[in-house]
């Protein structure tokens, strides 16, 4: 579904992403960690559109999406969750979804938002509340809840566990579950290594802008060198 | 007491008028972190269409529309011929472009039209006057502040209740992240130009009707009462806009009356000298705007 081939970005002279290549199929729920600083939020900015690549290719669906505006891209069903959820604080949580459904026929938005409410139990109490009150878990929900209402195909979260009390953790690794039992393609950035890797089919693992590993999670866990990379130093 | 009043309403007309250019200059502002010194030439550019309307034997009622549609034109033309190519720069370089348009409009007029001011008949009733219990109220005031409170609240309502209001709203908060909704980044942009464009139109009707007359730098001076009022009230904020305008409306008339009259000239001096001193006491303008993410 999604092919990245040896993308580069960068930020003035310094490359934050180094001809980093991976795929994700159709279907798969695809972890991405590794160190502070190892380009995984660079990485999934290039492929959003957010940044534009000074190398390499990144096709979905067999289209060539290099560089092209992250508006387009959501229409063509790439959606992304970006590092710190980034919601609208002076909206409300139901003007924050509404947004999240600009792209969608307006006689279908009623009942996206609806579906939301039902997924969302914490947000619907809080449906006319100004999404700057809303506390990190909530906010981190609203924030998955807004690009779901563009009904993406391709779905990528930045770190949707960071901040996050424990129990407010297992909330986001079960909706990641509850979202691939859906079909839905995922490509999760997640510094909680192991927990990813449990949810995850495969992962890459990053670091200093160059991908340095790709297997199963299991694979991944059993190679001790490669996991005190990313979850040690 | 009856002369604060008469101050106070006095006050309110002029101010409303620097309320909608100000807004202009704020919904700008927002989606672009552009502060468009080039706001005023939507007033010399409809006053000119005035001008030759007039001479057309046009009516007042037939010319107010013209405005509004040329300053609406006008609006989205500059975006389009200058501002589009600079979405993204640096404040500095945005700022820079917004002073080469208002020279440049300037100069065209200078040009091509005239050095000098070139004036036309107003409408008969804007110097007409009704009492008010002890209070002489003018009906162009009248007239001013009813369509400013109207305008305000469509505007409200267009912000509140349609999608592109929304959009605007998440576009001036956080520019990349509507984006990645599929807010579209030329829709809003231009939409902006064109309610800021809509704003200026009604203003320039009622700025144009006031002064009868038009010249090449006529811009400068609403210009300059839009981006203090927006000063004023809080870069980016439109509420801020507004009340900024208001303030800015009632500061000078309140002023130029009291002041003794060998300074009453100057008020404009003390006018900006007050918001020099706003500025020492608080910077961020009446209202504090959190956000500042541009594109």
């Amino acid at each position: 579904m999604l092919e990245v081939s040896g993308l580069t970005t960068k930020y003035g002279e310094i490359s934050a992403l180094r001809e980093a290549s991976l795929h994700v199929g159709s279907g798969e729920v695809v972890g991405l960690i590794g160190p502070n600083g190892a380009g995984k939020t660079t990485l999934l900015n290039t492929i959003a559109g957010l940044l534009a690549p000074s190398g390499g290719r990144v096709t979905f669906d067999g289209e060539d999406i290099t560089g092209m505006p992250p508006e387009k891209l959501l229409r063509s069903g790439l959606a992304l969750v970006p590092e710190h959820r980034r919601i609208f604080v002076d909206l409300t949580v139901e003007e924050n979804l509404r947004i999240g459904g600009v792209t969608v026929p307006s006689a279908d938005r009623p009942a996206l938002l609806d579906e939301m409410g039902e997924r969302f139990p914490m947000l619907r109490d809080k449906w006319t509340t100004s999404a700057g009150y809303l506390s990190g878990g909530e906010a981190q929900q609203l924030a998955i809840a807004r690009a779901l209402m563009s009904r993406p195909r391709f779905l990528m979260m930045d770190e949707p566990s960071l901040g996050l009390a424990p129990l407010l953790v297992d909330v986001v690794f079960d909706l990641i579950e509850a979202l691939r039992s859906q079909g839905r393609t995922l490509l999760v950035v997640e510094q909680n290594a192991t927990r990813m890797l449990d949810v995850a089919d495969r992962a890459y693992v990053l670091r200093s802008g160059e991908v340095v590993a790709e297997g199963t999670g299991a694979e991944l866990r059993d190679n001790e060198d490669l996991f005190d990379t990313f979850v040690g130093n | 007491m009856t002369e604060l009043l008469q101050n106070l309403i006095d006050g309110l007309g002029r101010g409303s008028i620097y309320a909608l250019l100000a807004l202009g200059v704020a919904v700008v502002f927002g989606v672009m972190h552009l502060l468009n010194f080039a706001h005023g030439e939507l007033i010399t550019v409809s006053g000119y269409a005035t001008f030759w309307a007039m001479g057309a034997g046009w009516s007042w009622y037939l010319t107010v529309a013209l405005i509004v549609a040329v300053s609406v034109a006008t609006s989205l033309a500059i975006e389009r011929v200058a501002f589009s190519r600079v979405r993204g720069a640096d404040d500095f370089t945005l700022l820079l472009t917004s002073f080469g348009v208002h020279f440049v409009v300037s100069a065209i007029f200078l040009l091509y039209v005239s050095a000098s001011v070139k004036t036309f008949p107003r409408p008969g009733w804007v110097t007409n006057t009704y009492a008010l219990g002890s209070l002489r109220v003018e009906v162009f005031d009248t007239v001013v502040i009813g369509v400013t409170v109207v305008t305000l609240l469509a505007t409200t309502l267009l912000l509140q209740r349609t999608m592109f209001g929304l959009a605007l709203r998440a576009a001036a908060a956080d520019f990349d992240t509507a984006r990645l909704m599929g807010v579209r980044s030329d829709s809003v942009i231009r939409g902006a130009f064109a309610l800021s464009g809509l704003l200026a139109g009604i203003a320039s009707v009622f700025w144009l009707m006031r002064a009868g007359s038009i010249s090449p730098s006529a811009g400068i001076n609403p210009m300059l009462k839009g981006v203090l009022a927006a000063l004023v009230g809080g870069l980016g904020s439109l509420r801020g806009a507004v009340l900024g305008g208001l303030a800015l409306g009632l500061a000078e008339v309140l002023l130029r009356s009291r002041l003794p009259d060998s300074v009453a000239s100057l008020t404009e001096g003390v006018v900006f000298l007050l918001i020099a001193l706003l500025f020492i006491f608080r910077p961020q303008g009446i209202v504090t705007v959190t956000h500042a993410e541009r594109v």
